[in-house]
C-alpha cells in the first residue's frame, strides 16, 4: 500500500468530478430554495436551475421539449417508472440477457402481474444478434426494453438499429443508458427512443442521487408516486401534466445544480473527445492484459465502439480474491464479484467466479493503466 | 496470486450490518477488516468481516454487543 489510490471503478460511479460540479453543488446549498414552491428569490433560483437543466438535457439528448425531461434519483427509479408505468397484464416484452437487475427485477414484478417476457440471448462474447431480437417480436409485443451498453462486458448496443426495429413494428422502445449517457451520443428522435432512462453520477459526471428520463411527447406513463407538486393544491389527484406528473415531492435541487454544471462541462469539452480518451486507455489496458497466460478477458473487442470497460478473470481464482489483492497490494480500486447482471454472467459462464471489472475515466492516466497491467501480470503468477 | 491463510470470515444479510460491524470493531479495538465475500460461501451482502481464527471470541463479543445478526461465521482459506 502507500501511494495514491488508483480508481478504476468508473462504471459503478465516476469518483472524480469536474471541479465546476462540486462548486455548483456547494453554491446551490448556500442559495437554493424549493423549486416550484414560491415566488421568492430562493425558490425561483431553484426553479430556474431545474428548468435550465431540463433544457440542457433535452438539447443533449435531442428531445423535442424540456417538459419531457423528468428528474429522478437514478436509473433504477427511472426504469421502475418506465416499466411499471407503461406495461399492463397481457402485454409481451422483448428484452435481453445483457440487462441489469434495475431492468430485470421490475420486469419480473410485472411478469407476476401477467406480462410475458422474452429474453434475447447473446453469443459467448456477450453480443446479441439483431435478427434474434426482431424474431422475438409478436403481435402482442408492447415494448422492447434494452440496455445501450453492458455494465459487465462493456459491449455497446447499437440502439439506433434496435430503435429501427421498434419503429418498424410500432412497439415502445425503453432504453437503459446507465453506462452510456454522457459519453456516447444519444439522439432520442433519430434512435426512435420512447423512454430514455439515465443516471447522473456515472458518465454524466454529476452527483449521486441525480438521474432522469426522457419521455416521448404524447406517451402517457402511470406515475409510481403522487403527492406534493406545488401546483393544483385543491385537486385530489396528482397533476397529469409533464413533467410534474412523474415528479411528486421536492426535487434534488442541489444535485441537479451539479448535474447542470456536469452537462455544461461535457458539452464544452466535447463527449467525442472524452470518449476517445477513455477508449484509448481501455485499449491500452486490453492490449496489455489480453495475452497474459491464465488471464481471460470477456466481451467483444472486435469492434472499436465499446464502453470503456475491460472485464477479466485470472485462472480459476475467485474474482473477489483478485479484487482484494489488487486493493491490498496495489491500491487499485475495481469491482469484482457479481455485477447485478445475472443473465449476462450465465451467458459468460462466470456465475460462480464472478468477474474483475476495470472501468476507465478520462481522468485516468497511462501510468495508472500500466500499473494495473503490471498488477495483473504479477497476480497471474502463483506465489511459491 | 498470494498464498492463502486460514481465516475467520463473518457474512451478513445486508451492507448496513457489515458497516455496523466495521464501526463496532473499530470502537472496540477488535481486529480484522472488510473483504469481498469469498465464493466458497454465499451471502446476502457482498462484504464480509475477515479476522484471525484466534480472534473468534473477541469478534463474537462485538457481534453480540451490537446486536447485528451475522449470517454465518466460517473458517476458510482466504
Amino acid at each position: 500500500m502507500g501511494g495514491i489510490m488508483i480508481y478504476m471503478d468508473n462504471a459503478a460511479t465516476t469518483m472524480q468530478k469536474p471541479k465546476e460540479v462540486v462548486q455548483a453543488v456547494a453554491a446551490a446549498m448556500e442559495s437554493m430554495g424549493n423549486a416550484g414552491r414560491g415566488a421568492h428569490g430562493a425558490s425561483l433560483s431553484a426553479s430556474r436551475t431545474v428548468y435550465d437543466t431540463r433544457e440542457l438535457l433535452c438539447r443533449f439528448f435531442n428531445g423535442t421539449s424540456p417538459r419531457q425531461i423528468v428528474f429522478t434519483a437514478n436509473s433504477t427509479e427511472s426504469l421502475n417508472i418506465a416499466i411499471k408505468g407503461v406495461l399492463n397484464p397481457g402485454d409481451h416484452v422483448v428484452t435481453t440477457v445483457m440487462e441489469h437487475n434495475s431492468v430485470l427485477r421490475p420486469l419480473y414484478e410485472m411478469e407476476k402481474k401477467g406480462v410475458e417476457l422474452t429474453f434475447v440471448k447473446t453469443d459467448e462474447r456477450g453480443v446479441m444478434d439483431l435478427a434474434d431480437l426482431e424474431a422475438a417480436i409478436r403481435p402482442d409485443t408492447k415494448a422492447i426494453v434494452c440496455t445501450n451498453g453492458s455494465n459487465l462486458t462493456g459491449n455497446y448496443v447499437d440502439v439506433e438499429a434496435v430503435g429501427a426495429v421498434a419503429a418498424k413494428y410500432n412497439v415502445l422502445f425503453i432504453v437503459d443508458a446507465s453506462q452510456t449517457a454522457g459519453v456516447f451520443p444519444i439522439d432520442v428522435q433519430k434512435m426512435h427512443i420512447d423512454i430514455l432512462c439515465f443516471t447522473g453520477h456515472k458518465s454524466l459526471l454529476g452527483p449521486q442521487g441525480t438521474g432522469g428520463m426522457y419521455v416521448r411527447e404524447g406517451l402517457e406513463v402511470r406515475p409510481l408516486l403522487s403527492g406534493g407538486s406545488g401546483v393544483q393544491t385543491y385537486s385530489k389527484t396528482h397533476p397529469k401534466e409533464m413533467p410534474t406528473a412523474l415528479e411528486a415531492g421536492t426535487l434534488n435541487g442541489h444535485g441537479i445544480a451539479g448535474l447542470h454544471a456536469a452537462v455544461e462541462y461535457l458539452m464544452a469539452e466535447g463527449i467525442d473527445k472524452i470518449r476517445t480518451r477513455e477508449q484509448e486507455l481501455m485499449w491500452r489496458f486490453y492490449e496489455g492484459v489480453k495475452d497474459i497466460p491464465n488471464v481471460k478477458v470477456y466481451g467483444d473487442f472486435t469492434t472499436k465502439n465499446r464502453c470503456p470497460i475491460v472485464t477479466l478473470n485470472i485462472g480459476e481464482y475467485d474474482s473477489s480474491e483478485v479484487g482484494d489483492a489488487l486493493l491490498m497490494d496495489y491500491d487499485i480500486s475495481i469491482r469484482p464479484g457479481a455485477h447485478c447482471a445475472p443473465l449476462m454472467h450465465e451467458a459468460l459462464g462466470t456465475v460462480g467466479q464472478g468477474a474483475v471489472r476495470f472501468s476507465f475515466s478520462h481522468y485516468n492516466t497511462e501510468e495508472e493503466v500500466d500499473t494495473a497491467i503490471r498488477a495483473i501480470q504479477e497476480l497471474s503468477v502463483d506465489e511459491e | 496470486m498470494r498464498k492463502k491463510e486460514l481465516k475467520l470470515v463473518v457474512t451478513f444479510h445486508t451492507t448496513t450490518d457489515a458497516m455496523a460491524m466495521e464501526k463496532a470493531c473499530k470502537e472496540a479495538g477488535a481486529p480484522g477488516r472488510l473483504i469481498p465475500v469469498p465464493r466458497e460461501i454465499s451471502a446476502g451482502c457482498g462484504l464480509s468481516w475477515c479476522a484471525g481464527i484466534e480472534d473468534r471470541d473477541t469478534i463474537r463479543k462485538v457481534i453480540e454487543s451490537i446486536g447485528v445478526q451475522e449470517q454465518e461465521m466460517h473458517e476458510l482459506m482466504v
